[in-house]
């Protein structure tokens, strides 16, 4: 098999298996916009396990770097204004659609969840359309 | 949520970094390779998605049914909206923009943090502007009805 196939399911897995452990132990979805964003509502108490996921989410990362620091290798130079762009679309976007590839496109297509699978299939449409248009005007 | 379900939120962070940074979901140039569906598309990341809902539907399907509440939480907090509602067309559209254009979402977005350079830090300090700024508007739409 193709490696880098064989790594994206491998990753794919362990993703699976975190999800896993969340839900069975925590009872809890892992949609990390929804965990991210309530640290910051008004209502939240529970904002202890949230940063606890966060916080592994990032020494996980510092991990990997150590170890494997080609998973981080980057070939693409984005301007600042790009990626501002992109963070403040990806924010702004993930909370008012209750959720991202993880919370929509992995916990609620397991789920078989309609709101999830329609959600997933536009924000793969609007990728796709954001990334053809971007070549289209570049080139 | 105690100790336990904190100290395993911890965890469970971490063996998602470990999954994120494996599948390639680190490197945006994957993720754009993956939307580059008219240009020269880079499948790899769909692996991604089916290896994790794979573990996740059996799991689901297969083991949870067996047990009546979470192993250390009193119940399951599942989503419990179920319309296909504005907010949910339109957050979903501008958010896939969002990691077309940089290919960054946010999971990747925190993880990449460890890589202590300038694009992810620039990527999660706006995401968590945009995320006020949707928190903030939503405040004042429910104010206004």
């Amino acid at each position: 098999m193709n490696p880098d196939f064989l790594n994206a399911l491998i990753g794919g897995i362990l993703i699976g298996f975190a999800t896993v452990l969340m839900m069975h132990f925590n009872g809890r979805v892992t949609g990390i916009s929804g965990i991210i964003n309530g640290v910051f509502k008004r209502v939240s108490q529970d904002w202890a396990w949230r940063i606890a996921f966060v916080s592994g989410l990032f020494v996980g990362g510092l991990f990997m770097k150590y170890w494997f620091p080609h998973y981080f290798l980057n070939t693409i130079q984005s301007s600042p204004r790009t990626i501002i762009l992109a963070g403040l679309l990806v924010g702004f976007g993930t909370i008012m659609g209750s959720g991202c590839t993880s919370g929509h496109g992995v916990c609620g297509i397991s789920r078989f969840s309609k709101r999830s699978m329609v959600a997933t299939i536009i924000f793969i449409g609007t990728g796709v359309m954001t990334v053809a248009l971007k070549n289209y005007f570049l080139n | 949520m105690t100790g336990k379900n904190i100290s395993l939120s911890f965890v469970i962070g971490l063996i998602f970094a470990f999954g994120l940074s494996i599948s390639g979901m680190t490197q945006p140039q994957k993720v754009i390779g993956f939307l580059d569906l008219f240009g020269s598309w880079d499948p790899s990341l769909m692996f991604v998605m089916i290896g994790a809902i794979a573990v996740h539907a059996s799991y689901f399907y297969l083991v949870k049914p067996r047990f009546s509440k979470p192993i250390w939480a009193a119940i399951y907090q599942l989503p419990t909206k179920k319309d296909i509602t504005t907010p949910l067309l339109l957050g979903s559209a501008l958010f896939g923009v969002g990691w077309g254009l940089g290919g960054y979402c946010p999971g990747p977005g925190i993880t990449s943090l460890a890589n202590l350079s300038q694009e992810p830090l620039y990527f999660v300090l706006s995401m968590l502007v945009g995320m006020a700024l949707y928190r903030k508007v939503e405040g004042q739409w429910s104010l206004l009805k």
